[in-house]
């Protein structure tokens, strides 16, 4: 694997792989010294087009966990509206030789664009509403630890699936784990097509009984001046999971940051059945074993640095 | 090329297409298959250019010398009369990075075209005659082939005020347009088709209802599901359709529709041409050989307006150009800078060139495997003008020489020699095409010939 991209392309033995190699990730947590000397001297460049708090704290960390050297580069705004284009900045950023550029954008198939701009391995920490693989992987990981496997386990997806890289992420991952997958929420929220997926839609959460895990969406406040759904409070009536909603066997998580009272009632984010603090967890170590995977799996050779093959974009120079 | 009557010349004379003017073509194609659906043509013979005119038709080997005149070997080559394409963007005025007059008409030539007519959402867009009168005299300074210039339906573009019309009209427009944008608003839209009895020439429509596209920016169904790219529905297209033929309907007045995406589109057309509606319309290559599956790839060269749609989308769109529904094939010629596609999808501009590979794109992926006949190809790409008062080209003697030249057993790799057009943002790029321009005689002119193409003189 040289690049990580979506979960669209990833087999099941590749998920698998990188779920057991963060097992051993979390064997070294434990640990009084928690650092480990495999990515010495190598550089990963975390690149942020949009607010991230645990994503990027998540990233920093596993790459220091490892030994690398971080950069994070962060900008509010998109590249354009600073006027450099993502093809420039990752020329510019190219040119420190990183072993990883880490790439969140408001925009599907940032990352990979970026992988055809660079000789680093590209992980996709988010593009737009496409992908978010990382997260996918990290809540499979914490899924196994409590259900030993996802087969037949049926899995709903409650809220906004239309604005969601999560849920595309999640759906795919669990499908490929062998779980049976609801997607459910307002109709206006639940894109068209969806079930082209091999899902399930729901546009009610009266079959939520029979899940065994329950994946709460966040639901933004800014949907609402879209007519997605009229209120926050007509929303919370339908969709909200509460604790008559959410059975004493059912497993809960979230993507986080929860609106408290909105998509999740406060009750049930402290409840023994969430998992929400173990996502966090979850996410350093499934990192970790995601840059391990990339950066040093496969036996892949660094090459000495010749001259940059023709195709290498050089600023201001279209390539 | 001829005009016929009612858009000969605008009320002070001016003539509705505009080309470079140049030396008429002496040419002799010697044993070429000649094929000209409109007059049933379809025979072997030596095809006679004299002083940019066809002369004569004659037997293989029987054509007479003339001093000084091209020969070219036509055998195993196709003749036929060249196209017209209503719908191209030269991007002049103001955006001549992506494309001018001189680039865009040699790109033309180069995939067999003799006319075309330009959009106006230009930078400032045709909305003067001021603007309009300097276009037409670059176009009489750049183009290769006769260009017809719409000029704006409404003022700036958008969509409140009417262009000074009647003017405009004299001043050389062949048509009113917005394209690029719908005119969302039918009160503007119902003037327009009221004040079109004083100024004459077509509206071409470019049909969306903004509402209900807002933010998309491919085809929504399943491939937008996967992607989580907000989708346009083809709704936003059909329903445009039915609120402007019904206005057409009121008002008398002729509507031709631009670039038909969808099978409800299609219908809407249909419908209205069965009750009488004065209507027409035209369909893009890409529309009729490609799906929204292209844009799995996220790839920006599968990016236009509208989207690549289902397959079902597309198998009407095949029916109705088969069965007349949709009267001509249209490009949608949309040059950009590389700058402007190597973004992220949804950040890219909209649009794909297509003049140099819409015959080899249609020819491969319809005419060869037996899903649409040559002569129903032929047709539908000759007659583009048509709608805007301008006769399709013929193969008879007498005419003036509108002709391409095609061997239609030549395969090659789009873009490999790169393009006549500046930009190269082609959703062909990279495939095997069949059926290749070899040579293209505009208006009695020698507009395009292949670089590879020998030439003999006749001795």
């Amino acid at each position: 694997m040289k690049h990580l991209l979506g979960v669209d392309e990833l087999s099941r033995e590749e998920l698998e792989r990188i779920l057991e190699r963060a097992e051993s990730f979390a064997e070294v947590g434990r640990r009084d010294i928690k650092k480990v000397p495999t990515l010495r001297g190598r550089t990963i460049v975390n690149l942020f087009y949009e607010a991230s708090t645990r994503t990027l704290s998540s990233f920093e960390l596993a790459a220091k966990r490892l030994s690398a050297d971080v950069v994070s580069v962060k900008s509010a705004g998109s590249s354009v509206d600073k006027g450099e284009s993502l093809k420039d900045t990752v020329a510019t950023l190219s040119a420190y030789d990183p072993a990883a550029i880490v790439i969140r954008s408001p925009h599907a198939g940032a990352a990979q664009l970026v992988a055809n701009w660079t000789e680093a391995s590209v992980i996709n920490a988010g593009d737009g509403k496409h992908e978010h693989p990382t997260q996918a992987l990290l809540d499979v990981f914490t899924l196994r630890h409590r259900l030993d496997s996802l087969e037949n386990t049926s899995i709903w997806i409650v809220g906004d699936v239309l604005h969601s890289r999560v849920a595309r992420s999640c759906l795919l991952a669990f499908q490929k784990m062998g779980a049976r997958v609801t997607l459910c929420g307002p109709p206006t929220l639940i894109p068209r097509g969806i079930e082209a997926l091999g899902c399930e839609v729901s546009y009610d959460l009266d079959g939520l009984g029979g899940a065994d895990v329950v994946y709460a969406l966040r639901m933004q406040r800014e949907r609402m001046g879209e007519s997605f759904v009229p209120s926050l409070r007509e929303y919370a009536a339908r969709y909200q999971i509460d604790s008559r909603r959410l059975g004493p066997r059912q497993l809960l998580m979230h993507p986080g940051p929860v609106n408290r009272g909105v998509e999740l009632a406060p009750e049930v984010i402290d409840s023994p059945q969430s998992l929400i603090t173990s996502q966090v967890e979850s996410g350093l170590v499934v990192r970790m074993a995601i840059l391990y995977e990339l950066l040093t799996g496969s036996d892949r050779p660094r090459a000495d640095r010749g001259p940059a093959p023709a195709d290498t974009p050089t600023i201001g120079q279209p390539a | 090329m001829t005009v016929s009557a009612d858009g000969a010349s605008g009320v002070a004379g001016a003539p509705r297409l505009v080309s470079r003017p140049g030396a008429p073509a002496n040419l002799i194609v010697r044993a070429a298959r000649l094929f000209d659906p409109r007059t049933g043509l379809d025979v072997t013979r030596d095809l006679v250019i004299r002083d940019g005119e066809i002369a004569e038709l004659a037997e293989p080997g029987g054509a007479p010398e003339i001093e000084g005149a091209e020969a070219v070997d036509g055998e195993g080559l196709l003749a036929l009369p060249a196209f017209v394409d209503p719908h191209v963007h030269l991007r002049i005025p103001g955006q001549e990075h992506k494309e001018d007059l001189e680039t865009g008409t040699r790109s033309a030539a180069a995939g067999g075209y003799c006319a075309v007519i330009a959009m106006a959402n230009t930078s400032p867009p045709v909305d003067s005659a001021a603007v309009l009168g300097s276009v037409r005299e670059r176009a009489e300074r750049e183009a290769s082939i006769p260009i017809g210039f719409v000029a704006n339906v409404t003022r700036e573009m958008v969509g409140t005020e009417l262009t000074e019309m009647a003017e405009l009209r004299d001043a050389g427009a062949i048509g009113f347009s917005d394209d690029g944008l719908p005119i969302a608003n039918a009160r503007v839209l119902r003037r327009a088709l009221q004040y079109q009895r004083l100024a004459g020439g077509l509206i071409a429509l470019h049909e969306e209802d903004p509402d209900l596209s807002a933010g998309g920016v491919m085809h929504e169904g399943e491939v937008s599901a996967a992607l989580g790219m907000a989708g346009v529905p083809s709704v936003s297209e059909s329903t445009m359709i039915a609120r402007d033929c019904s206005l057409a309907l009121y008002e008398d007045a002729p509507i031709h529709v631009q670039h038909l995406s969808a099978r409800a589109s299609v219908e809407e057309v249909a419908r209205a041409k069965a009750a009488g509606v004065r209507i027409t319309c035209e369909a893009t290559p890409h529309h009729l050989t490609l799906t929204d599956e292209a844009v799995r790839s996220l790839d920006a060269r599968f990016k236009m307006n509208p989207p690549l749609r289902s397959e079902d989308d597309r198998q009407a769109l095949i029916d109705g150009l088969r069965d007349g529904t949709i009267d001509c094939v249209a490009t949608d010629h949309a040059p950009h800078a590389a700058e402007e596609k190597e973004v992220p999808f949804e950040e890219a501009a909209w649009g794909v060139t297509g003049l140099e590979t819409a015959f080899a794109a249609l020819y491969t992926d319809l005419v060869l495997p037996g899903v649409l006949p040559l002569e129903i190809l032929v047709a539908r790409m000759t007659c583009g003008g048509e709608p805007f008062g301008i006769d399709a080209p013929r193969l008879e003697v007498g005419a003036a020489a509108n002709i391409t030249l095609i061997d239609p057993e030549l395969s090659w790799t789009v873009g490999e020699e790169g393009y006549e057009s500046r930009s190269y943002n082609n959703c062909f790029a990279d495939r095997e095409l069949t059926g290749r321009v070899l040579m293209t005689v505009a208006a009695g002119q020698v507009a395009f010939r292949q670089r590879s193409f020998a030439l003999g003189v006749a001795s």
